[in-house]
């Protein structure tokens, strides 16, 4: 087992594919005592107090926005939220343009989502502050991993030696990617499965199984995660249509009933009811899909503070 | 290494502590003790204990993280304890008398972050320290309440508070920041 | 106006020459390359001791660039894309019509050429686009282009469309002999991709370009060629796939050439993770391949598949590159790091010789496209390269003669480089490191 870490090395979370275990441990550990906090009655700590996070939405996003938001607040951060709106792009501000400008006002963290991959790692070479990925085009979405993990930690009390299943659009997602690196580090067993027509090339090499069967997928999981499907890529002529996409590939109480008989059901949301995932099994009492949504701003939390608040230099004696 | 403490002493200090708060608070009514984390936490569980066999009743014991409340200056050297770990005071502290227990009192930010961490759970009546060492050098208006042992030290010098619970063995060393063995 | 170079080794495949000779030069015309020829035999030459250590060959022609005028002119002119050129060691340009206007008429390729004669440095042959707009729909005048001065016809930065098209374009540029220079790559396999497809490009999360998308219409143009009996030339070929078909399409005796850019032979995909994740100047068409790809083109360059090494030399301004990815402009320039990439990469590792360099960079590239060149005996033109191939050299974009600096190569350490650029008897290009030994400087 590696030795523990104390801080994450850089300025940024760009991805998990940068963080070692160690690094994935200490946000996750940090994430509880953050939970509690959201316990509280004043749910609020010094710890970001005079920080400023500028929250840099390139894609509509509510969910992971708000969660960002809740996480800068109960920091007690100060906070901003920018959505850019698709004009923007067309007018052609450049988003290196928009960077310096908003550096000019001296944040201390950027959280950026935005359409393109690699978006943020521009970002990051562009600015002094930090910057968090709140997803980058299909690239990752690495809190969106973390609290994941976060919330198979918690159901399970641990991460390596379980089998988890990814079942979707693996080609177009970034939580897929994400959750590959993280499970992976982390020595979970994954088995990806989707359509062959959405499977990315090469991902057998990151140490995954990679199936077009859900039944497969799913026999003997500890935990079943299902990825969105994104409407328009219908249009991509991926698959010829939803019903087939349910028929074949959609988790339903028959295949859920392969999984271990206490296994979880998790999507990072929002669900598209009846395409990837039945109505029963998102409501039924296996889904911990509202607990991802509650550690999701622990997670956060747990981010902005070690990448913002902890101290420079603990290491020293 | 000096030894400023062994096994012995420090049962009998706690012993001691126990009595002043009972003394000082006439009884354990409303009392609550918490322990600042590290080593504040199973100081202040032996002090339940040892207040429990004196009075036969449980006194309401809870644990502070006060990492997310540190304020710039402690961002080094406040012993080692860099993770953020969970708070527990699980009841309420509103109207209670808090005995806040630490293992030593340097400088005081420590205790003034802990003031600050207990204020956001409630408001207590009133709010005591006890402390296993008092070192010196403070830098905030901060006194104990009650100290297991005066010790002057130079800023050169460090003491090393270690519990059975954590560190195997009950013993108060002072040793030197440069030049010492690490 | 004379000049003699002394003592270097020359390399003149097509004269069947590799040793060392005196080179005399004449006004614009070799006049003598012999054994030796002694500074008394001409006393109104300019004498140039050059020495072993340095290498006298036909001058280098790079038959793919981008010069982007008309319409691009912030990005490179006919006059800084010749500059740098002749800093690259390049005597000649071809040059590709994706132009604003396109050159598909007559009047824009005398527009470049008057461009070209006015800069007065590298010469420059025009390609003309295949069809009118290079949309890919009708011929473009192709007999009227060739009359005013291009080489070849291509609608580079698009391939020919369709399989219609490419048949009349070989079949009518056959008509005069003249090659279909052909970007190969099918759009619906290719989409929306910025990146070779492969698991480098799934790591990142871009969209792939599969390598079958330039397979499918190399083979396709094959097919067509030998139905046709045309030339077709294969661009920037960049697969193993595509030289498979290369291959096997010479073997049956079709005529079919192909080119490979420096930046093939020499980065594969997995670069776009490291050092600098996400660089846009790895980002061109067609991408940066695989390993095993990479290791059939440096084979190719050695047994001969690969006709000729071309840049595809494509300038563009930082505002184009200092983006996301996605949003990149294609493309890198390549005339002033081609030479010394292919001594770093292909000569000092022994993957092939000085000879085939020359053939790769001269004499086969001046051959395809029809131009003279690509020998220097006695009565040729003075278009001549001179070559440190034990040169360091520290690639520094600031210092290009290009407008642009789009290079993933910046601050790379090779070995080899150009020591002086001599068109028409005149020296255009000396490099000053290399002078000082030479006493080469000043002699334009």
């Amino acid at each position: 087992m590696s030795d523990r870490a104390t801080r994450l090395r850089g300025k940024d979370l760009l991805g998990i594919a940068d963080l070692t275990s160690a690094e994935i441990s200490l946000i996750l550990d940090t994430a509880e005592a953050m939970k509690e906090v959201s316990a509280r009655p004043i749910k609020k700590v010094p710890a970001l107090r005079g920080k400023t996070v500028i929250n840099l939405f390139y894609e509509p996003s509510t969910r992971t926005r708000v969660s960002f938001e809740v996480a800068e607040k109960r920091l007690s951060a100060d906070t901003l939220s920018v959505a850019i709106a698709t004009s923007s792009v067309v007018k052609g501000e450049t988003l290196i343009d928009t960077a310096l400008n908003l550096e000019a006002m001296n944040p201390d963290i950027i959280v950026c989502r935005h359409a393109s991959s690699g978006a943020n790692h521009l970002l990051a070479r562009t600015c002094k502050a930090g910057v968090v990925n709140a997803g980058d085009g299909m690239h990752e979405h690495p809190t969106q991993a973390l609290l994941d993990a976060f919330t198979i930690r918690e159901r399970k009390g641990r991460l390596a030696g379980l089998k988890v299943a990814i079942i979707g659009d693996l080609l177009h997602s970034r939580v897929f990617r994400s959750n590959v690196y993280l499970l992976t580090k982390m020595g979970a067993d994954v088995w990806a499965c989707g359509p062959s027509t959405l499977t990315p090339a090469g991902i057998a090499n990151l140490g995954i199984h990679v199936t077009t069967r859900v039944e497969e997928a799913v026999e003997g999981a500890d935990a079943v995660m299902m990825l969105r499907i994104q409407m328009e890529r219908m249009q991509g002529g991926y698959f010829p249509s939803l019903r087939e996409y349910f028929h074949v590939f959609g988790v339903t109480p028959e295949r859920v009933a392969l999984a271990k008989p206490d296994a979880i059901i998790m999507h990072p949301g929002p669900m598209n009811r009846g395409v990837e995932i039945a109505s029963e099994v998102a409501d039924g009492p296996a889904s911990v899909i509202l607990d991802q949504v509650a550690n999701g701003v622990a997670v956060r939390m747990a981010v902005l503070y070690l990448l913002a608040g902890g101290g420079e230099d603990e290491a020293a004696a | 290494m000096p030894v400023l403490m062994d096994r012995e002493r420090m049962s009998r200090t706690l012993t001691r502590i126990a009595h002043e708060i009972l003394e000082r608070n006439r009884g354990v009514d409303d009392i609550a003790l918490v322990g600042v984390r590290t080593r504040g936490v199973p100081i202040a569980k032996r002090l339940a204990a040892i207040l429990h066999d004196i009075t036969g009743h449980e006194v309401a014991t809870g644990a502070l993280d006060i990492t997310l409340y540190r304020d710039d200056l402690m961002k080094t050297a406040v012993g080692p304890q860099p993770i953020v770990r969970r708070t527990e005071i699980p009841f309420s502290i509103d109207g209670r008398h808090l005995v806040l227990v630490d293992d030593v009192l340097y400088t005081g930010r420590t205790i003034r972050a802990a003031l600050d961490a207990l204020i956001d759970f409630g408001r207590p009546s009133t709010i005591q320290l006890v402390v296993l060492v008092d070192r010196g050098h403070r830098e905030l208006p901060i006194k104990a309440d009650y100290v297991g042992k005066n010790v002057p030290t130079s800023r050169r010098e460090t003491v090393q508070v270690r519990l059975a619970e954590i560190d195997g063995v009950d013993e108060v060393l002072l040793d030197q920041v440069e030049g010492g063995t690490a | 106006m004379k000049l003699l170079l002394k003592g270097a080794r020359v390399v003149d495949p097509a004269s069947g020459i590799d040793g060392v000779r005196d080179v005399l030069i004449d006004g614009d015309r070799v006049a003598r390359v012999d054994v030796s020829i002694p500074p008394s035999a001409v006393p109104d030459a300019a004498v140039v001791d050059l020495g072993p250590s340095l290498v006298v060959c036909p001058g280098l022609v790079d038959m793919h660039v981008h010069l982007r005028e008309p319409g691009y002119e912030h990005k490179e002119t006919v006059r800084t894309g010749a500059a740098s050129a002749v800093a690259g060691g390049f005597t000649a340009v071809a040059c590709m019509p994706n132009t604003s206007p396109i050159n598909d008429s007559a009047s824009v390729t005398r527009f470049i050429l008057k461009q070209a004669a006015e800069a007065n440095l590298a010469r420059v042959y025009p390609i003309g686009a295949v069809s009118k707009g290079s949309d890919g729909k009708e011929l473009a005048e192709m007999a009227d282009m060739r009359e005013a001065g291009c080489v070849a016809f291509s609608d580079d930065g698009r391939p020919v469309t369709t399989a219609l098209l490419m048949r009349r374009a070989l079949e009518y540029a056959g008509m005069m002999g003249l090659p279909v220079i052909d970007h190969c790559e099918d759009k619906t396999l290719a989409g929306e991709g910025v990146a070779h497809e492969g698991f480098h490009a799934s790591q990142l999360g871009l969209r792939g370009i599969p390598g079958a998308a330039e397979d499918v219409m190399v083979e396709r143009d094959i097919v067509l060629a030998a139905m046709t009996g045309g030339h077709a030339h294969i661009a920037h070929l960049s697969t193993a796939g595509a030289l498979r078909a290369v291959q096997a399409g010479k073997s049956r005796g079709v005529q079919v050439t192909c080119e490979v850019a420096p930046h093939h032979f020499t980065l594969s995909d997995e670069r776009l993770l490291a050092p600098l994740p996400y660089d846009t100047n790895l980002k061109m068409n067609p991408p940066l391949r695989e390993v095993r790809d990479r290791a059939s083109l440096l084979e190719g360059l050695r047994d001969g598949t690969v006709d000729a090494i071309a840049t595809d030399h494509a300038p563009h301004h930082a505002d184009d590159k200092r983006v996301e990815f996605d949003r990149a402009s294609f493309g890198i320039v390549g005339l002033e790091t081609a030479v010394s990439l292919a001594f770093d990469q292909l000569v000092h590792p022994g993957v092939i010789t000085l000879t085939r360099m020359v053939e790769l960079l001269s004499v086969n590239p001046a051959r395809i496209i029809g131009v003279p060149g690509g020998r220097m005996a006695a009565g040729d033109v003075a278009d001549i390269t001179i070559l440190a191939p034990n040169l360091p050299v520290t690639v520094s974009a600031s210092a290009f003669q290009s407008k642009s600096r789009n290079t993933p190569f910046d601050g790379w350490r090779l070995r080899g480089g150009v020591a002086a650029t001599i068109v028409g008897g005149r020296v255009l290009y000396v490099n000053t490191a290399v002078a000082q030994a030479a006493g080469l400087a000043g002699s334009a």
